[in-house]
């Protein structure tokens, strides 16, 4: 392991400007679980399929386990944390799964509010069948579902109400 | 998994990059978008010692269309083809299929030409370079050459491209004046590969009741070892559109024998026969319907 290839990385996580030194071959989300301590973003299968691993680069919802550290370099990527100001300040996307109670044990919730939170930047007012399909990349072993759909139309009123009162 | 250890390099220039592939010769290999790359390296399949990330270079991932075809730039990725409005009146299969790859987040990082580098039967983008008898552009410290659909494709998985070749761009032949395009396949859930595809091209003359067909080519996912065209004229040519339905089993029945579909886990060879043969004569039926918005119109369920 010491003498593996690394490379000196420069990036924006979270809006705040970031230089770390990764092993080549590490992957952006195990970047940001282990030398970050971003630990909100989550790992299930790493090869693309769960959808747990989902962040934003540059604003657009990608898969971190399908990217290494390294080719971040230069760019911005947007976690779960992110996406609200922690548990007392929880943001749109993270208080309509709190307000539709759309998680339980909260392993895949991750990847879907970051999906979400894109998806209704560009769709802001999804129908049911819309917002089915708008999460159909994220897998979920708990909730069935049907509150997490819900929970993507609530978003997708909250998220332009935070944007006005801002 | 993790990917066993390797040297990334991040080129800035397309020379540079070609430089980096000579030296290391078939120790590389080229990343792009990594929506496939990246999973047979974590699942360890392969552990190339150098991986040559394409996706800091620049200029290429514009998208051009015109009347001669659609060419996209070794780093214009599946969303940014699929959203791309000159691309879809030039050749409405690439949106049409473009949204059955995967899922957004997926065709937020996949490139059209990593598709078809990667050259997976099961995969949209191959078979509609193939039915559109596209091109690539393949460049190397050696030179450049254009390469056929045609000869692309050699086996599944497989491409006739040099360890030392970037490809730097695709074209997609346009859909002619009066071409009517479709495509449709059915997957297990959304997102997943195709268990059956079916990419069509119609083409036709006249106008209203006095419309005949004069052509029809068919593209498959999942159902052949190489993306191909199947050109299907002598099944309909002289048919008047409003009475395709009559000629539409001759056109499954040639696509059933037509392809060379396999047992895998997912389905059974003749299941999957069975579906491209209802989904070819749906596609085709739908098309020659719809005669009265010729180009725009888009059928997939
Ligand atoms: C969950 C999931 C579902 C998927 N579903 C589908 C699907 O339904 N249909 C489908 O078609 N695909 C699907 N894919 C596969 C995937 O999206 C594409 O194969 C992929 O995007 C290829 O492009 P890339 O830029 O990501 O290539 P990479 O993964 O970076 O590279 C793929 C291969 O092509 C080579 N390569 C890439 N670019 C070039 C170039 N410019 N020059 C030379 N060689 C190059 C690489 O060396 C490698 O061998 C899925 C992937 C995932 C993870
Ligand atoms: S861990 Fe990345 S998609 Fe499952
Ligand atoms: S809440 Fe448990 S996996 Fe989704």
């Amino acid at each position: 392991m010491s003498s593996e290839p690394t490379s000196t990385v420069r990036l924006s996580v979270n809006g705040v400007d970031r230089t770390v030194d990764v092993p080549d071959r590490q992957l952006l989300s195990d970047a940001l679980r282990h030398t970050l301590g971003l630990t909100g973003t989550h790992v299930g299968c790493e090869h693309g399929v769960c959808g747990a691993c989902t962040v934003q680069l540059d604003g657009r919802p990608v898969r971190s386990c399908l990217m290494f550290a390294a080719s971040a370099e230069g760019h911005e990527i947007t976690t779960v944390e992110g996406l609200g100001n922690g548990p007392d300040d929880p943001g749109p996307v993270q208080q309509a799964f709190i307000d539709c109670h759309g998680l339980q044990c909260g392993f895949c919730t991750p990847g879907f509010v970051t999906t979400i939170d894109a998806y209704v930047r560009e769709n802001p007012d999804p129908s049911e069948e819309e917002a089915r399909e708008a999460i159909s990349g994220n897998l979920c072993r708990c909730t069935g579902y049907q509150n997490i759909v819900r929970s993507v139309c609530r978003a997708a009123e909250l998220v332009p109400e935070r944007e006005e009162d801002a | 998994m993790k990917p066993a250890p390797f040297t990334l390099h991040r080129p800035r220039t397309l020379a540079a990059a070609l430089e980096l592939l000579a030296e290391l010769g078939p120790d590389a290999k080229v990343l792009a978008g990594g929506q496939s790359l990246v999973p047979v390296l974590n699942m360890r399949l392969a552990a190339p010692a150098h991986l040559v990330d394409i996706t800091a270079l620049p200029d290429v991932d514009r998208v051009e269309s015109s009347g001669a075809g659609v060419t996209v730039g070794a780093l214009a990725t599946h969303r940014a083809v699929e959203h791309d409005a000159g691309a879809h009146e030039h050749q409405p299969l690439l949106r049409q299929a473009l949204t059955h790859v995967a899922h957004p987040a997926i065709r937020n990082r996949g490139t059209v030409v990593g598709s078809l580098a990667h050259a997976d039967p099961n995969g949209e983008m191959p078979m509609i370079l193939a039915l559109t008898e596209g091109h690539v552009r393949a460049v190397s410290s050696r030179g450049e050459r254009e390469i056929p659909a045609a000869e692309l494709f050699v086996g599944p998985l497989e491409t006739c491209l040099e360890p030392d070749e970037i490809l730097v761009s695709a074209t997609f032949g346009a859909a002619g004046a009066g071409a009517r395009t479709g495509f449709d396949e059915l997957a297990r859930r959304s997102g997943d590969y195709a268990l059956a595809g079916v990419g069509m091209v119609l083409a036709t003359d006249g106008d209203g009741a006095a419309e005949t067909i004069t052509g029809l080519s068919a593209g498959f996912v999942s159902v052949t070892d190489l993306p191909e065209r199947l050109v299907l004229d002598e099944h309909v040519a002289g048919t008047p559109t409003a009475e395709a339905r009559e000629v539409a089993e001759a056109v499954a029945a040639a696509v059933r024998e037509h392809i060379d579909p396999i047992d895998d886990i997912h389905a059974t060879a003749d299941y999957r026969r069975h579906l491209a043969g209802v989904i070819a004569r749906r596609t085709f039926t739908r098309l020659a319907r719809t005669n009265d918005r010729p180009r725009t119109q888009e059928a997939h369920a």
